[in-house]
């Protein structure tokens, strides 16, 4: 027909150039795909892993702390925790109403679920309660099958076994603050608790372990698909303390019912076997965050609790002191040991008078006497010609004035005045009589227990300068670290003149006429060397006299003088050394000097130097303690 | 029948049996492995499960199927005299939507009639390529050169196109403006002609883009910078492109796609198919289905050109210019070529209304086919060869 030939070449042409274009932008999309999935293919592999793959921190189990011995005294627990996943449990009001039934739930904790379930994805676990205990743990694992949507799980809470008698030491553990959340991402991981006091402070970031962390895959809603790797991080290292428990514990009891502070040292290592500041507290109430009601209770304490006196506490050292500033004399060749002074009562320097706190005077003394009687007169004349720097010099060669760096957190220096340091503090020049004063340990000069008992230490094993230490090892996954500490040097003291004010201390406690010859220790082998002190804290006023006043036991207990005491035993080849601090004690022959002796006695019965301990702790990681 | 008398041809009483060995194997075959491959990424899309889309996906293949070929087997003629009655039928369901149609995703696309939920935009795809292949059928190649002549036939394209832009479907309207084109030129018109009406809709964005409703305009904006709003409206383009891109030449494997799996690929078992297949079986797999629909696409062509009418010819390259529009569109939007404009990729994708309406076109192709030598007369009057 006409017409219809042309029509189909026309046809034909504008389909084959149709077909064409076609052809074209298909193989254009070819190109495409080229581009995306061969030259751009590494970009957009790297943007899908991105997209997939979710970094998780996995908080590492906190590092153990044990006593000399191995006892345990702060671990994990288990802590039991009630979660419950709204996808699962379909109506969240009545699988809560049912949990009511096998658990008390509180009706502010039920809005605080369902708010909780209303914020968050429906996948998630919500926390219904923290630290079940086992009996609840059962019941509701018994129900489990009507309570859909709900799982016990385990985390880990720190417990401190030992309580009240370690929380000085190890301290606890708490929340961490906005301010301390830097660095660690670990930190901010919810429910996670770093060392806030103690040891727990000092070594939070060996004990606080390395987190792991695992690559899971999430979809697009984040849900955890599955695990990708795993790497488990390291757990904290344990610690093992120098404080041997037993004698701890028995340290606490003798000192309980006083505001006091006692430290016992091992006088060739250091190591530390107990420390003690009564009153304490219980630190699980600060893992799990204090009641209002306690912490106020605490706050209110006129003993101040939470302040570890054996390290925080300052106090005159009184008569402790004497034996630096016999030492000093002795050193500087100023005072010979032998030559006598009178004492009547009182020195007179200048128009004014310096009593001993023997009224009635000792008469003539000498070294060995000025110490065991613990004569003021002779130390107002000794200090008198050795002058106050030279006496702080000695001083500082004890350890005093500075802090002695124990592994604990809120270490006091103390003081110990010179000449410069008071016109650059007061701004006054230095009186002579001051010298008098420092001469027995009061006025300006202030130590801690700590330092006294390393001050004793040091007079006890012949010079050897000794520094504090509280940890005996520490062990990483069951193997010991290797310890750096540095070996103790010589103070260079002349053995002479340390086996005079040895004699001294001696004669303190086993001469009759010694200030504590009532608390010697009678035992063979075990006898101690000591010396007393019993510091002013407030001067019996006039109006006191009056009133007939003289002794401490009339006087209201913060205007009581402290009662001091220092010690080493056994005499003859000195291992332990003591201070005791009772705040407000009264004497401290009467008060300080029969605690010491107990706690040396106990000491030598348990003799921690020889039990050695090193080969038989064997920490098995995954000993649920 | 007055109609059937007008356009009866010159081989007229083929056989039921004569046409049924006349079905083009080599045809069905290119529309199965596409869809066979469709099956696989809604399994795995599942997560290597039939449910719940590869099972349903196949017994409306094999109802798709019955449709093919119950279109194959009735006589050419039918489809040519009832080709505007299906027009008509077509655009009034469109204009029912307006009116019954629920909102789904922020577009009023489906009718309910019972049970079955129709889209009557795809209906219209077919339909308008059916309606146009009647005009220019009975229109001299030397009418078509004259201007009024155009009239009706833009008027078939451009009503139902903007009735489906009012619903809003942006990616119909295109493609059902697109394939009109195609067939307009395929007519033998003018290409100069051609050249003012595009310049005439490039003119007449601005005044569109009015229209336009919120969401579509993001989503145009987010195609000229998808990574500027990676976790909005750029969200969809991004991650097609990371799974797309991640794939790699060889792919992740099958059931192995991770962004597809863990849902970051969106619409995986419908718009963005074509992107899971990339990421699990790489560069090979997506050429592969590439190189499957070009066979369809060329073969198809080569049917069109074969038949005798220019109702099957129109008929036929009309349907694959329809299809080819699906392919590439579908592809260009998920490479990130064009914007997301909710074009499925045919086949393959999971859904009802396109698979059915392609398969009614496919039977239409095979139709041409069986009847390729049938004469079939320009004007109402001469049918009669």
């Amino acid at each position: 027909m006409q017409g219809e030939t042309g029509r189909t070449k026309h046809f034909t042409r504008r389909a084959i150039i149709l077909g064409g274009a076609q052809t074209l932008l298909l193989a254009g999309l070819a190109g495409r795909m080229y581009q995306l999935q061969v030259l751009e293919s590494d970009r957009y592999k790297t943007l899908a892993d991105e997209n997939r793959i979710n970094m998780q921190l996995l908080p590492p189990p906190r590092g153990r702390i044990f006593d000399r011995f191995g006892q345990p005294l702060a671990v994990n627990q288990l802590n039991y925790r009630l979660v419950i996943v709204p996808e699962q449990a379909g109506d969240l009001e009545r699988s809560l109403s049912e949990l009511g039934l096998l658990i008390p739930i509180e009706k502010h904790e039920r809005e605080r679920i369902l708010r909780e379930a209303q914020r968050k994805r429906n996948f998630v676990p919500i926390t219904v309660r923290e630290n079940l205990t086992w009996e609840e743990v059962s019941r509701i694992e018994v129900n489990a099958p009507d309570l859909p949507g709900t799982m016990i799980d385990v985390g880990q809470t720190r417990y401190y076994l030992a309580g009240e008698e370690t929380a000085h030491i190890i301290g606890y553990v708490g929340a961490v603050s906005e301010k301390e959340l830097a660095g660690d991402p670990v930190l901010a991981l919810p429910g996670f608790r770093i060392g806030k006091n103690g040891a727990e402070k000092t070594f939070e970031s060996a004990l606080r372990g390395k987190a792991g962390s695992r690559q899971v895959e999430v979809n697009a809603f984040g849900r955890i698909i599955r695990e990708l790797r795993r790497d488990e991080g390291q757990p904290g290292d344990d610690h093992i303390l120098t404080v041997d428990m037993g004698l701890q514990v028995y340290s606490n009891a003798r000192i309980r019912h006083e505001s006091a502070a006692a430290v016992v040292v091992d006088v060739h290592s250091g190591e530390v076997l107990a420390l003690v500041s009564a009153p304490s507290f219980n630190p699980n109430s600060f893992t799990t965050g204090i009641s209002q009601t306690e912490w106020n209770a605490l706050m209110a304490n006129p003993r101040f609790p939470l302040m570890n006196k054996a390290i925080s506490g300052q106090y005159s050292p009184g008569s402790t002191f004497k034996p630096i500033v016999a030492l000093a004399a002795l050193d500087g060749d100023i005072v010979n040991p032998n030559q006598k002074f009178l004492c009547s009562g009182y020195t007179v320097l200048g128009n004014r008078r310096f009593y001993c706190w023997k009224r009635g005077g000792h008469g003539m003394m000498d070294m060995n006497s000025g110490i065991a009687q613990s004569c003021d007169a002779y130390f107002y004349e000794v200090a008198k010609r050795v002058g106050v720097d030279t006496i702080a010099i000695m001083a500082r060669r004890f350890g005093l004035g500075e802090r002695l760096g124990i592994e604990l957190p809120s270490e006091q220096k103390g003081l110990i005045p010179t000449r410069d340091w008071k016109l650059a503090v007061h701004g006054v020049p230095w009186q002579k009589g001051e010298t008098l004063i420092i001469g027995i340990g009061q006025g300006f000069v202030l130590t801690t227990p700590l330092q006294l008992a390393v001050m004793t230490a040091r007079i006890a094993n012949g010079g050897i300068a000794i520094q504090p230490k509280l940890v005996r090892e520490t062990q990483r996954v069951g193997h010991r670290l290797p310890d750096t500490r540095e070996p103790f040097h010589s103070m260079g003291l002349s053995a002479a003149h340390l086996a005079i004010v040895q004699k001294g201390m001696f004669d303190v406690t086993n001469s009759p006429r010694g200030t504590a010859y009532r608390a010697r220790i009678e035992e063979p082998g075990m006898a101690m060397a000591g010396k007393t002190a019993s510091v002013q804290v407030k001067r019996i006023t006039k109006a006191e006299r009056e009133r007939g006043v003289s002794k401490n036991e009339d006087r209201v207990w913060k205007d009581r003088d402290h009662a001091l005491f220092i010690g080493y035993a056994p005499v003859n080849s000195p291992r332990y050394a003591v201070s005791v601090v009772v705040e407000h004690g009264g004497g401290g022959a009467k008060t300080a000097a029969p605690i010491a002796r107990d706690i040396l006695h106990e000491v030598q019965r348990r003799d921690l130097a020889r039990r050695g301990p090193e080969k038989n702790i064997v920490l098995d990681m995954t000993a649920a303690v | 029948m007055a109609l059937q008398d007008h356009f009866d041809g010159g081989r007229t009483g083929m056989s039921l049996l004569d046409r049924v060995l006349q079905i083009n194997l080599i045809l069905v075959l290119l529309i199965c492995l596409p869809a066979l491959v469709g099956f696989a990424m809604l399994y795995s899309a599942a997560g290597g499960d039939m449910e719940p889309w590869a099972s349903p996906q196949i017994i409306r293949f094999g109802f798709g199927l019955v449709i093919m070929f119950g279109a194959a087997l009735v006589d050419i003629r039918f489809w040519l005299k009832s080709a505007y009655f299906i027009y008509a039928g077509a655009f009034v369901l469109l204009i029912g939507v307006e009116l019954i149609g629920d909102s789904a995703m922020g577009a009023q696309r489906w009718v309910d009639i019972g049970p079955l939920q129709l889209q009557p935009s795809e209906i219209m795809k077919i339909a308008l390529v059916m309606a146009l292949a009647r005009y220019f059928h009975t229109v001299a190649i030397e009418d078509i050169k004259r201007i009024t002549a155009l009239i009706p036939p833009l008027i078939l394209i451009l009503a139902p196109a903007a009735l489906v832009l009012r619903q809003p479907d942006l990616g119909t309207a295109a493609l059902l403006a697109t394939s009109g084109a195609m067939m307009l030129f395929l007519a033998g018109l003018r290409l100069w002609k051609l050249g003012v009406a595009f310049v005439g809709l490039i003119g007449a964005i601005p005044v569109a883009w009015q229209f336009f409703r919120d969401y579509q305009k993001t989503r145009i904006l987010t195609f000229i910078n998808p990574e500027s709003d990676p976790l909005g409206a750029g969200y969809h383009i991004l991650q097609s492109k990371i799974a797309f891109g991640s794939g790699g030449i060889f792919g992740k494997g099958f059931l192995g796609g991770t962004q597809s799996h863990l849902n970051f690929l969106p619409e995986k078992q419908t718009d963005f198919v074509f992107t899971m297949l990339a990421e699990e079986f790489g560069l090979v797999g997506g050429i592969a289905l590439l190189l499957l629909y070009f066979a369809l696409i060329a073969y198809g062509t080569v049917v069109a050109l074969r038949c005798n009418s220019q109702f099957g010819r129109m008929l036929g390259m009309g349907i694959i210019a329809t299809f080819f529009l699906y392919v590439f569109i579908n592809m260009a939007m998920v490479m990130g070529l064009v914007p997301i404009v909710g074009v499925p990729l045919p086949l393959i994708s999971y859904g009802g209304s396109a698979m059915l309406t392609l398969m009614f076109g496919f039977g239409l192709v095979l139709n041409i086919y069986i009847h390729r030598d049938v004469q079939i007369g320009r004007r109402l009057h001469h049918m009669r060869t």
